[in-house]
This record gives structure tokens, C-alpha cells and sequence, in this order.
């Protein structure tokens, strides 16, 4: 079963603790256990296909030697034969048949060589996946594991502070008035520095036409106009 | 393994104190480290002087895990228990970053990092974490007892 499964029947039967059934150091050691072994697989598994990938490269060039022997002993036998020479062409003859004795022998060999690494191939296929899958399950565990550490951490902690969990309702309330509370001095702030800054008394005397330091466009005209009658 | 652990002790102390000299988002923080029996550290952080709603973070080989807790299972009206689960349940995907669960008795939010996630995305998940939280606990008020 998979971890994620167990986990969900631990939640359905009501373990309140999520994992604690199911994550101990003993299952955390079964599938580290699991992933060495298949890792050691995985080794002798790709050491053997190299071998046996070398022996196959060694059988074949066997083979295609024997097959150029076969050819050139061909030839031989028929310069033989149009020499006239039977015996020697016989001779010949026998000694194709040695080789392609010894090819068919080779070819068998090969084949058998073959099939061995199309196997080793998928045993390391095989391999590699079951250490992928149990990597996975393991990090499941573990971080199941580790959460719960961390939740319980966090439990205890609530627990010794109390006051932190009171009534949802009314930490709100307070989070809420904070807020307001928070926005209000905020403009008060504004409202009480514009005040030191006189930005107030100011604004209020330009409204009034008093003090008004502002020198309007036609002030500034007219007194150019001035500058220039003279 | 004891090694691991002081390592982990390290890199929350760490964050710990970076988050006190830190503003981000406008949002400012508290933590403090909690060490507790079993030698998993947590660190408490408030964000914002939301100390209502506080993140509690813990780390692990793999994630670094924020958890806020929203209510217990007992301010839930009995009655609207399955509809409360469901609505939980469909809104996991839409909320940004964040993920209800379930811690014993009590309904979470939370979310997950990649233990090498930087500084920046640490505190944006925190803030992004808190206000799932409130706007989370806003949203649910109608199904929570009075």
C-alpha cells in the first residue's frame, strides 16, 4: 500500500495524529533498507551489461572475421578449381567447412549474448524504478514525519499560551478594532500635522484674502508694464 | 542529526532576528523563538501586532512550514460543519499562496516553502499568511458559534 493510502485510512479511522501510526524509524529503515538493496542491483545489473556488451562486440568481429575467411577461402577454392587443382579445391572446401563450423558455434554464442543484455537492460530498467518509487515514498515519509514533529512543536506551544486561542470571534473583534484604531490615528497624525505645520491657518487666511504672499500673474504683469513706462 | 538540528536552530534565529530589524510591505514583526521538548524549534511571529493571529514557524528537511491556527473545531456551529469543510475546501486553490488544514481539533491556515527560499520570500509569505488569515476569519464568522 502506499503511504499516501495509509495515511488516508489513519485520517478515516480517527487518528487524530496524522502518521503516527504509520511513520516510525522502523519503516523509515524498511525503505532505506529497500533503496540500498536496489541500488546494489542496479550496480551488478550495469556492471554484468557492460560486460556482457563487450563480450558481444568480441563475438560479433568473430564472426565478421570468420565470414571475410569464408569469402576469401571461396575465392581460393575457385582459383583452385580453374587450375584444374580438385584436391587442393577440396582441401579448401574442408577448411570453409571448419569455418563456418566455428560461425555457427560463434552466432549461437552471440545470440545467447544478445538475449542476456536485452534481460540485464530490463533488470536495470526494473531497477531504477523501484528506487525512484521508494524515493518517493520515503520523502513522503519522512516529511510526514518531520510535519508532525513540527505541528506538535507548534501544538505544544498553543497549548502553553492559551490566551492566543480564545474565541475566534473575538481575536477578530480586537484585530478589527486595532485596525480602526490604526486608521484613526493615522489621520489624527495628518490632521495634527498640518496643523504645527500652520498649512491650516494659512489656507484659511488665503481663503479670507488675507496675508496672501501669492503674487498673482497680472501683479507680476502689471508691474513689468510699470518697469517699461518709465 | 544533531548536526541538522543546529543547523535548523541557526537558520530560525536567523530569521528571527532579521525579521526584528525589518519592514516590509509596511507590515512590521515580532518572533521569538520557542524551543520546545522535543528539540523542534518554532519560531512564534507576529505580524503587523496582530498577536491574535500569530505564524508559527517551523522547519523541516524539505519546507519550511507557516501555520496560523483559526479556530477550534468547537466554535463551529454543529450544523453548518459540512458546509464550512466544503467551502474550506473550494477555496484552497483560489486563496493566494495560502492552504486551509486541520491540526487536531483546530482549523489552520498555512503555507509551504522550499527551505531555500530567500529572506524576501519568507516575509512575503508571512504577510501574505496573516492577512489570509483575518480575511479568512472574517469570511467564516457566520459559520462559528457567537
Amino acid at each position: 500500500m502506499s503511504i499516501l493510502k495509509k495515511l488516508f485510512t489513519a485520517v478515516r479511522g480517527g487518528a487524530r495524529e496524522v502518521g503516527e501510526s504509520i511513520v516510525d524509524a522502523n519503516g523509515i529503515r524498511i525503505f532505506e533498507q529497500e533503496i540500498a538493496d536496489a541500488q546494489n542491483a542496479l550496480q551488478k545489473a550495469k556492471k554484468s551489461l557492460t560486460e556482457v556488451m563487450a563480450k558481444e562486440m568480441q563475438c560479433k568481429r568473430k564472426v565478421s572475421a570468420l565470414n571475410s575467411s569464408i569469402s576469401e577461402h571461396e575465392e581460393y577454392a575457385g582459383q583452385a578449381l580453374s587450375q584444374d587443382n580438385e584436391a587442393l579445391a577440396i582441401e579448401i572446401a574442408e577448411k570453409i567447412g571448419d569455418f563456418e563450423t566455428e560461425k555457427s558455434e560463434q552466432e549461437q554464442v552471440l545470440s545467447g549474448f544478445s538475449n542476456h543484455i536485452v534481460a540485464l537492460k530490463q533488470q536495470v530498467k526494473e531497477a531504477e524504478k523501484t528506487i525512484k518509487e521508494n524515493q518517493r515514498q520515503l520523502t513522503m515519509v519522512k516529511t510526514t514525519e518531520s510535519v508532525q514533529k513540527a505541528t506538535m512543536a507548534v501544538n505544544s506551544t498553543l497549548n502553553t499560551n492559551e490566551s492566543s486561542m480564545t474565541s475566534a470571534r473575538a481575536s477578530l473583534d480586537r484585530i478589527k478594532q486595532r485596525q480602526l484604531d490604526r486608521q484613526d490615528e493615522l489621520s489624527a497624525a495628518k490632521q495634527l500635522e498640518s496643523a504645527s505645520n500652520g498649512d491650516d491657518l494659512k489656507a484659511k487666511m488665503a481663503e479670507a484674502g488675507i496675508g496672501g504672499s501669492n503674487t498673482k500673474n497680472s501683479d507680476i504683469l502689471a508691474r513689468i508694464k510699470a518697469k517699461q513706462g518709465k | 542529526m544533531s548536526f541538522k538540528a543546529k543547523e535548523q536552530k541557526m537558520e530560525l534565529n536567523e530569521l528571527s532576528i532579521k525579521l526584528a530589524t525589518f519592514e516590509v510591505e509596511g507590515v512590521s514583526f515580532e518572533s521569538f523563538l520557542i524551543a520546545s521538548e522535543d528539540a523542534q524549534e518554532v519560531l512564534q511571529v507576529i505580524v503587523d501586532g496582530n498577536d491574535e493571529l500569530p505564524i508559527f514557524v517551523t522547519q523541516t528537511d524539505e519546507q519550511l512550514l507557516c501555520i496560523s491556527y483559526l479556530f477550534s473545531e468547537s466554535e463551529v456551529k454543529a450544523e453548518l460543519k459540512n458546509e464550512l469543510n466544503e467551502a474550506l475546501l473550494r477555496l484552497n486553490v483560489p486563496i493566494p499562496l495560502s492552504a486551509f488544514a486541520k491540526i487536531d481539533d483546530k482549523y489552520a491556515i498555512f503555507g509551504a516553502l522550499s527551505v531555500s527560499s530567500s529572506f524576501d520570500d519568507i516575509t512575503h509569505e508571512l504577510v501574505t499568511l496573516a492577512d489570509n488569515a483575518i480575511d479568512s476569519l472574517d469570511a467564516v464568522t457566520a459559520y462559528l458559534n457567537e
